[in-house]
């Protein structure tokens, strides 16, 4: 007799997602499955629609990282437009954008730190989970607390003066932007008043960091030991192999680190990747095309950004960055929770980027957007804070939108977090008739690593609840657990 | 007085509404004050633990299980709110209401240059996915709605103001710049 376990988080974005687990006669884990039960139609229904639609269109699929989506959008449109990638902007264009995709991975970074992890970390994972959430923390530690909601509201306000506003802005538009950074607005995020002045910011950032660290060195064979398992790993870099979190070429490299996609254009995209559908799943799965799907699966996000980039170009991020790499000798690093440690670092980056760009007189210049001759067909790819996002347009001679194709960061990490799931459940529910306690923080803490909408969302302000059932062979739920 | 007690959902929606209330910066510390939480992912609740003054929710409804969890709501909450453009009125998921369910499946799972190898046309389908509905639906088309906060999303102050407001029994401050219909 079979048994299998569900359990559910509840999800936003992707939708709500739970996971099954299905045990055989002698209790052994035979199969372990993440549901995404939301199901949105958005490659029909954009279709017909003005191109230029696009970017304030399509980021209403996600109001945790809507730039992402906006930007992502913006740059295939600068295809269509004949702007062309990257450089074909205006300096004002390129800088203005990247300064709201960089406000963005700030304040995205910051709060997951804050609001997500950190209660698991100064509370303990094994603390009472009625206080193991943020407001938990506000009580024990007022300040940080405070840093985070701060930290958070000065990428919002980033966001806020190149978009126009915090949540779905209008900024980016076909071929450049349609504002640029006042004076005014300029010195308020340089030299406000503490603490929302970018000096405040680096340094609460390397706080973070800090004190992520201390926790590691601490409980270095927990983190360590904690859903383990090799991967590729894909992301943007830039040509000459920095980390960038705007533009670049698409690299992948395996668990060893060779490079399995060498810097290829990301126009031709489809030629790389390739998506499994799988009938108990609304989201796909992909793979490297060559590799196919058994061994193709590859992780997005922080902790694949690091792997694939070989520095990243400003002095304390790169600083940590070596001190990061050191810990695996130079080796892509495999450990899930690790995706903090990197996470913290591109924390750090991120403000290091936007001071450097606050101060270069590019973003008060008035040339902001580029014309060319129009194309049919465009491909924006950008890494969001959760990882790689793709955006694929075509459209016919009356600007109308024919075919449009998403991947968006979570769905690039489905097959990371079912294996992570799998790993997990099969450590810890061999042998258990039972939901236990702490399969249910571990499976949760395995699908959180990833930051994935689905939890992110949810997980705003709290943790992620769970939604479990057993079921045995013939089918029969033994046990169900909703937190 | 004693603290008012409120419940939030995400149904339909991009979270975005959420994210706004967090825009409220730090008079987060000050709606916890007012407020207790109760089920909402702004904290550790997950079902309903006792009767709500306020439940606030975002997204239309586009599946069986929005449904049940909006039904729950208004069973739950004396005062409901749609809060934002997909709960007043299905917003950009309901863009799909003039096609059929079919189309949008086929050509996310079977159309599209990346599916290539879906040869054997799978379409999820499975007892774990809740059912998808014809359309997306508004929530007041399905219950009583009390209280609209228009936007998409609702700015920060709007929802500041209109809630405290609410909770308080103050007159409502809402400057004609703060309610947007985007
Ligand atoms: S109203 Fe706008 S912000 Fe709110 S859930 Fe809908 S799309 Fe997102």
């Amino acid at each position: 007799m079979a048994q299998k376990v569900t359990i559910e988080p509840v999800t936003r974005v992707e939708g709500h997602g739970k996971v099954t687990i299905h045990l055989d006669d002698n209790m052994n884990v035979v199969q372990t499955r993440l549901h995404v039960v939301e199901f949105r139609g958005f490659e029909r229904f954009v279709q017909g629609r003005p191109y230029w639609e696009a970017p304030v269109l399509v980021q209403r699929l996600c109001g945790i990282c809507p730039v992402s989506h906006h930007l992502a959008a913006a740059k295939a449109l600068d295809v269509i437009v004949g702007a062309g990638t990257g450089h074909g902007l205006t300096p004002t264009g390129e800088k203005m954008r990247r300064l709201m995709h960089y406000g963005q991975i700030f304040q995205s970074h910051a709060l997951h730190f804050f609001h997500l992890c950190s209660p698991d970390f100064l509370l303990g994972y094994d603390a009472d989970p009625a206080i193991r959430n943020v407001v938990g923390v506000a009580i024990k530690f007022p300040e940080l607390a405070t840093q985070g909601v701060l930290m958070r509201k000065y990428g919002q306000e980033i966001i806020a003066v190149t978009a126009g506003k915090k949540i779905h802005g209008t900024g980016a538009i076909p071929g450049g932007i349609n504002k640029n950074l006042s004076i005014a607005e300029r010195d308020a995020l340089l030299n406000g008043p503490a603490p929302l002045n970018i000096d405040k910011m680096i340094e609460w950032a390397d706080a973070a960091l800090q004190l992520f660290k201390d926790y590691y060195m601490k409980n270095r064979d927990f983190v360590d030991n904690f859903a383990y398992f090799p991967s590729n790993h894909l992301s943007l870099v830039r040509k000459d192999g920095a980390l960038d979190l705007y533009h670049g070429v698409m690299r992948a490299v395996d668990a060893e680190g060779n490079k399995i996609l060498n810097d290829v254009d990301y126009q031709e995209y489809y030629n790389y990747i390739e998506e499994e559908v799988r009938s108990w799943s609304y989201m796909k799965f992909p793979y490297i095309k060559h590799l196919g799907k058994e061994k193709g699966w590859y992780r997005v996000g922080p902790l694949a950004r690091l792997n694939t980039a070989d520095f990243i170009p400003t002095p304390m991020a790169q600083k940590e960055f070596e001190i990061y790499k050191a810990h695996t000798n130079g080796k892509p690093n495999n450990y899930c929770l690790h995706t903090h440690w990197a996470r913290l670092i591109e924390l750090l980056h991120s403000a290091e980027v936007i001071r450097d760009l606050l101060r270069d007189p590019d973003l008060q210049k008035d040339d902001i957007v580029t014309k060319g001759t129009k194309k049919f067909e465009g491909v924006g790819l950008i890494e969001a804070p959760r990882g790689t996002l793709f955006h694929h347009y075509k459209i016919n001679e009356n600007d109308q939108i024919t075919m449009a194709n998403l991947i968006v960061s979570t769905t690039n990490n489905n097959e990371p977090m079912n294996q992570s799931v799998n790993f997990v459940a099969k450590k810890m529910m061999n042998g258990q008739a039972t939901i236990t306690e702490p399969m249910k923080n571990a499976v949760e803490i395995a699908i959180r690593a990833y930051d994935p909408c689905l939890s992110c969302a949810t997980h705003a302000l709290g943790k992620m609840p769970l939604d479990i059932k057993l079921y045995n062979a013939k089918g029969d739920v033994l046990d169900h657990y909703r937190s | 007085m004693s603290k008012a007690i409120v419940a939030t959902a995400s149904l339909a929606g991009c979270f975005g509404c959420h994210m706004s209330i967090l825009d409220i910066d730090d008079r987060i510390l000050k709606l916890i004050e007012l407020v207790e939480f109760n089920k909402s992912p702004i904290d550790d609740i997950k079902t309903f633990t006792k009767q709500c003054d306020v439940g606030i929710i975002e997204g239309g409804c586009c599946n069986s299980e929005n449904v049940e969890v909006l039904k729950q709501f208004r069973k739950n909450c004396k005062i409901l709110i749609s809060l934002g453009e997909c709960a007043i009125m299905g917003g950009l998921p309901a863009m799909r209401n003039g096609i059929p369910v079919k189309e949008c499946l086929e050509e996310a799972y079977l159309g599209g240059p990346t599916v290539g190898l879906n040869s054997e046309k799978i379409i999820p389908n499975d007892d774990e996915l809740p059912m998808i509905l014809d359309k997306v639906y508004p929530l007041h088309e399905i219950v009583k709605i009390d209280y609209y906060l228009p936007g998409c999303p609702p700015r920060a102050d709007l929802i500041w103001n209109a809630v405290v407001a609410l909770l308080t029994g103050d007159t409502m401050n809402l400057p004609y710049e703060l309610v947007k219909f985007d």
